[in-house]
């Protein structure tokens, strides 16, 4: 069998940084697996721009963004196969992964690093009453179809959930000449960020509905409309408040989730509300020298944030393979849980483990609803040392905080950090 | 007088904004917490300006089509002159980031350009 010291699972935007960085830390076996047939992942159909303010300070589109680290990875010269699946992991690293030119092959890997992003909700999650006609897409297919293929979808639209690629759609659609007649949203608050909210439905007066969701599909063979409804306070249609509204497509903006069947599979702990795996500060899952970064960990929003979290992750696969070298263990020595509490919805990491932590750790977090005026407070056990001052957090936005080790050194009793949000 | 809301892009934060117009000048912007709010808002109602991103065909590409954009922004109500441009032309393989695909696009002075590189096909 063949062997490697770091295999990449999914050469998107994680898979990339990653790669790339294991590779700076003087990793030279590594290989990266997309079963797409180029690299680049979800980006390559994001043309719209937007991405890399934090990384380049220049906004870039999904594709150009991408560019970047593939010329990086190019330019380290790190093998990669496209058109490759990774059918199965095993716990003890054998990577199992298929193509039309080797068939089925097994590889033994040292470390692995988790980068197969995520995957769209599905309607069948959904329960919308009514058949099952044609036409109806989630949001990223509708991208993939338009952006990639060059072919529209429909022509007379509506979109289900405010999610940033249903109104990242909607314009896209728009200005290939479709009429996107409503975008309906089961929260009283848009998923989506503000900035596509006025670029995207503003800009081109299409109605965003909050508050609504669409309690029955019209059509057999093609959906020719919906009905949409006003839902109360406990999301629960409201009679009397049903509006028709024709429509040859129907796209669904409906949430994500990390692809997590292969990490399932392999035995790892997912986390209940992330979906994706338990991590440690060195976003290291429970089974030794497996890392996981970008989406299949958590659901990011913004790309520069994947990028650096699978920086990150491909160093510390880096310093586990250095660590095996030299023949230390990674004993775990002390342990600190992170609790979320009060609002925040999640934290990755999970735990800290103190020996092994850098300087700092960057914890990053969702909160559970709009919150205007209020504060993201730290305890360290009863202790509270942060208190930072918020003017408004939002489920769409990933907030984060950062934790210094010589700070964490200063409380040797401390077994647990709890993140609140706290009322002003 | 005029009266248009706007929501503020500079933050999560979306502060409702209202400007009050006369003949074309802003007399008042209320609704602001800070000050990037009212220069956005100055910037939205004297002179709005969007990046355009769509696609264009490739001819003996190894992919159909090439992601492209404009170099700069341009101004929001020539968005879709710049799209109908694009559509009736295609492109031939190879393409390189950077490339330019229309010069001048719609008259705004603004070229647009490829960002994605697309190779020849076998
Ligand atoms: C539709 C959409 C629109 C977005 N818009 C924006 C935006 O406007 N601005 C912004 O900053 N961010 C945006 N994001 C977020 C950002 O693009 C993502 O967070 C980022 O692409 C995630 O990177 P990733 O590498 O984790 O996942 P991906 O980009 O999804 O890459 C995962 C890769 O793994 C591969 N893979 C999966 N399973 C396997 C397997 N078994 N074998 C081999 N390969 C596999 C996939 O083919 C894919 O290439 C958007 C995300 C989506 C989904
Ligand atoms: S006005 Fe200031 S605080 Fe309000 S949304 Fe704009 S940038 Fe944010």
């Amino acid at each position: 069998m063949r062997e490697y010291d770091v295999v990449i699972i999914g050469g998107g935007p994680a898979g990339l940084a990653a790669a790339a960085s294991a590779k700076k830390n003087g990793i030279d076996q590594i290989l990266i697996i997309e079963r797409d047939h180029e690299l680049g992942g979800i980006l390559n159909q994001c043309i719209h721009n937007g991405f890399g303010l934090h990384t380049f300070h220049e906004e870039l589109t999904g594709p150009e963004y991408a560019n970047r680290f593939i010329d990086e990875v190019k330019k380290l010269k790190i093998t990669y196969k496209l058109n490759t699946m990774v059918v199965n992991i095993t716990k003890s690293k054998v990577v199992t992964y298929m193509n039309s030119l080797e068939g089925m092959i097994e590889i033994q890997a040292k470390t692995i690093i988790l980068a197969m992003g995520c995957r769209e909700r599905s309607r069948g999650a959904l329960n919308i009453p009514g058949y099952r006609p044609a036409g109806i897409f989630s949001a990223g297919t509708a991208q993939r179809f338009v952006n990639i293929e060059g072919y529209m979808p429909g022509r007379e639209v509506v979109i289900l959930g405010s999610g940033d690629i249903g109104l990242i759609m909607a314009r896209r659609m728009t200005l290939e000449g479709a009429k996107v007649k409503v975008v309906a949203e089961l929260m009283p608050y848009s998923g989506g960020l503000k900035r596509n909210i006025v670029q995207c439905l503003n800009d081109f007066n299409i109605p965003l509905k909050l508050s609504h969701t669409i309690t029955k599909i019209h059509g057999k063979d093609r959906i020719t409309g919906i009905t949409l409804s006003k839902v109360d306070q406990k999301g629960s249609p409201m009679k009397g408040t049903e509006e028709y509204y024709s429509c040859d497509t129907l796209l669904l903006s409906v949430g994500l989730i990390p692809e997590n069947e292969l990490s399932d599979n392999m035995g790892i702990e997912l986390d209940t509300v992330t979906s994706g795996p338990n991590v440690n500060e060195s976003l290291e899952t429970n089974i030794e020298g497996v890392f996981a970064c970008g989406n299949v960990l958590h659901v990011h929003d913004l790309v520069d944030f994947v990028s650096e979290e699978a920086s990150l992750a491909g160093k510390n696969a880096a310093r586990f393979i250095k660590k095996l070298k030299v023949g230390k263990n990674n004993d775990l020595g002390k342990i600190i849980e992170l609790k979320s509490e009060n609002g925040i919805r999640y934290t990755v990491p999970g735990i800290i483990r103190l020996d092994q932590m850098d300087d700092t750790v960057v914890i990053r977090f969702r909160v559970a609803g709009v919150y205007k005026n209020c504060y993201i407070s730290v305890y360290f056990d009863k202790e509270r040392v942060i208190h930072k001052k918020k003017t408004v957090v939002a489920p769409g936005e990933m907030e984060s905080i950062l934790l210094d080790k010589a700070k964490l050194n200063d409380y040797p009793q401390l077994s647990q950090i709890t993140i609140k949000l706290e009322e002003v | 007088m005029e009266e248009r809301k706007l929501t503020c892009i500079g933050c999560p934060l979306g502060c409702e904004i209202e400007v009050k117009l006369k003949e074309k000048q802003i007399i008042s912007i209320i609704g602001n917490t800070c000050k990037r709010g009212e220069l956005y808002v100055r910037e939205e109602v004297t002179n709005p300006s969007r990046i355009v991103t769509s696609t264009v065909k490739v001819e003996n590409g190894k992919i159909p089509m090439v992601s492209v954009k404009t170099q700069n922004t341009v101004p929001k109500g020539k968005i879709f002159e710049c799209i109908k441009e694009l559509k009736t032309i295609s492109i031939k393989a190879p393409v390189k980031i950077g490339d330019i695909i229309i010069e001048n696009s719609a008259n705004t002075g603004i070229s647009i350009i490829a960002t994605k590189n697309v190779e020849v096909s076998e």
